[in-house]
């Protein structure tokens, strides 16, 4: 099998790849902070056993989990304009992205919450503090600790997820990847480029979020180095 | 006697040996073909011919889901002048040339415009059928000339002849959006996400029609530029044989009854 590889013709748009690689970065960080902050909130919601609000919940993430994500981003930029609203290509990536964050995420944060040791929260409560304080500096640093690999990992299925948006005109690193060989032809050579650009960034996020846990979310936990 | 059972170890690695060297072969065999197209077709009596299936009226499919259209009855009419039997395989504007590229069609007949990035690729036959690719845009928006498009939203199907000219046309401050295919970049102008399309002809008159309420009218002509089928780059055997029919269609009236009983419209001059 003779392959001839030209990766050149392709490097020759470094522009458009490196455009590519901004807004897949900006999407991922954007819908990472609103999305776990989102799923936070709503798992905080879940465990305080507010009638209604437990279910809306559940429906959401459950409709969120069993639905493709480009099914949700479709919904979001071809069919809000139906009902009135209208967002642009970038922003409806990003709420599509949020929304398919932060539903993952509340399922992770609740499984890291439940497994909390009741005796903490009620030795904590005993202690005087408020609800609040009780969720936040007793609840949440060791739930953090216990479910940060799987929120990095749901971080990074976002991240590349994003690739998808592509298919709505987001100038995102697939779309560029795509643009550029649809104009050269070289669709080997692309795309050998654009994996290996999410594979770097899939790793140096990766290194990035576990590094911002062990030395900023739960600092005080790591009893073993 | 004594049993040597094997360990699901040792399993494994067989399972994977085998499956390498079916894969080895698998890939070796196919190397082995390197027999021109025509040959291909002569011997399986078939030709694979890809079609657009989001195109009306050039390729899209009906109720009962079979695909019509001039490009579909282009493609049955040069299967029955050949002889042989025909495959049609619906692609779309990114991927139809990638599909030539690797031998996946034989030939593509797909409203495909001829331009030198695509020379440098692929082959082309003679002209069949007429084609334009202008800019549409509701009557409210103002564009006289290309310089109109400044700031403005364009939505366009990544890979086709309007994407590239249009590039090239279009001032910087422009905003291309580009969407995979046709009914995503019509669908982004029916929904308002993109103030104008930059399309072919047929698609904009589908889209007037079934959505009034928009006003969109034809603004700007990007190319005139008629149809071609495409071949895959080498295979002069086929573009020959093809380039007989047409030209033997064109004398006898054939490709001016297929234009105006899909198009409406004339042919007019169909170049080489």
């Amino acid at each position: 099998m003779n392959v001839e590889l030209d990766f050149s013709a392709v490097l020759t748009d470094w522009p458009i790849l490196v455009n590519g690689v901004a807004w897949t970065l900006g999407l991922t960080v954007v819908s990472a902070v609103f999305g776990v902050l989102s799923g936070l909130v709503l798992a905080w919601i879940r465990i305080q056993a507010w009638p209604i609000c437990g279910s809306f919940i559940k429906i959401y993430v459950e409709l969120i989990r069993n639905t493709p994500f480009i099914v949700q981003l479709f919904f979001v930029f071809f069919g809000l304009p139906e009902l009135g609203l209208r967002l642009s290509a970038e922003m409806s990536s990003v709420l599509a992205m949020v929304i398919n964050l932060s539903a993952y995420s509340t399922e992770i944060f609740r499984a890291g919450i439940d497994s909390t040791f009741s005796g903490q929260i009620q030795a904590g409560e005993s202690l005087g503090l408020s609800k609040f304080q009780v969720f936040v500096y007793v609840i949440l640093p060791p739930a953090l600790f216990k479910v940060w690999p799987a929120l990095v990992a749901q971080i990074i299925i976002v991240m590349l997820g994003s690739a998808v948006c592509g298919q709505i005109s987001t100038q995102e690193l697939s779309y560029s990847a795509n643009l550029i060989q649809s104009r050269n032809f070289r669709a080997f050579e692309a795309f050998i480029i654009a994996a290996s650009v999410y594979l770097l960034m899939a790793i140096a996020v990766r290194w990035l979020l576990n590094l911002l846990g062990r030395n900023f979310v739960f600092k005080g936990l790591i009893q073993n180095g | 006697m004594k049993f040597h059972s094997i360990s699901l170890k040792e399993k494994f690695f067989k399972l994977v040996a085998l499956c390498s060297l079916a894969l080895g072969f698998q890939l070796m065999s196919t190397g082995v073909q390197a027999q021109s197209s025509w040959d291909t077709i002569q011997k399986s009596k078939t030709i694979k011919i890809a079609i657009p299936t989001d195109f009306p009226p050039y390729g899209f499919v009906g109720i009962d889901l079979q695909p019509q259209g001039l490009d579909v009855e282009m493609a049955q009419f040069i299967g029955q002048k050949l002889g042989v039997k025909v495959e049609l395989v619906p692609v779309s504007s990114p991927n139809r040339v990638a599909y030539l590229q690797t031998k996946k069609v034989d030939l593509v007949i797909s409203t495909l415009g001829r331009n030198p990035e695509r020379e440098k690729v692929i082959d082309f036959t003679h002209a069949y059928a007429p084609y334009y690719q202008a800019v549409f845009a509701p009557k409210s928006l103002n564009v006289k000339s290309f310089n109109d498009l400044a700031g403005k939203t364009i939505s366009a199907t990544r890979g086709s002849l309007e994407d590239t000219e249009l590039t090239k046309l279009a001032p910087a401050s422009a905003q291309i959006k580009r969407f995979e295919d046709n009914s995503a970049t019509v669908s982004a102008f029916v929904a308002g996400q993109v103030q104008s399309i930059a399309t072919g002809a047929s698609v904009a008159t589908a889209l007037i029609q079934k959505n009034p309420q928009l006003g969109a009218e034809f603004k700007l002509l990007i190319k005139d530029s008629p149809c071609f089928i495409g071949v895959a780059k080498g295979e002069d055997t086929l573009r020959t044989k093809v380039n007989e029919v047409i030209t033997a269609a064109y004398k006898a009236g054939d490709l001016e009854k297929l234009s105006q009983k899909w198009l409406a419209r004339s042919t007019g001059e169909l170049p080489e």
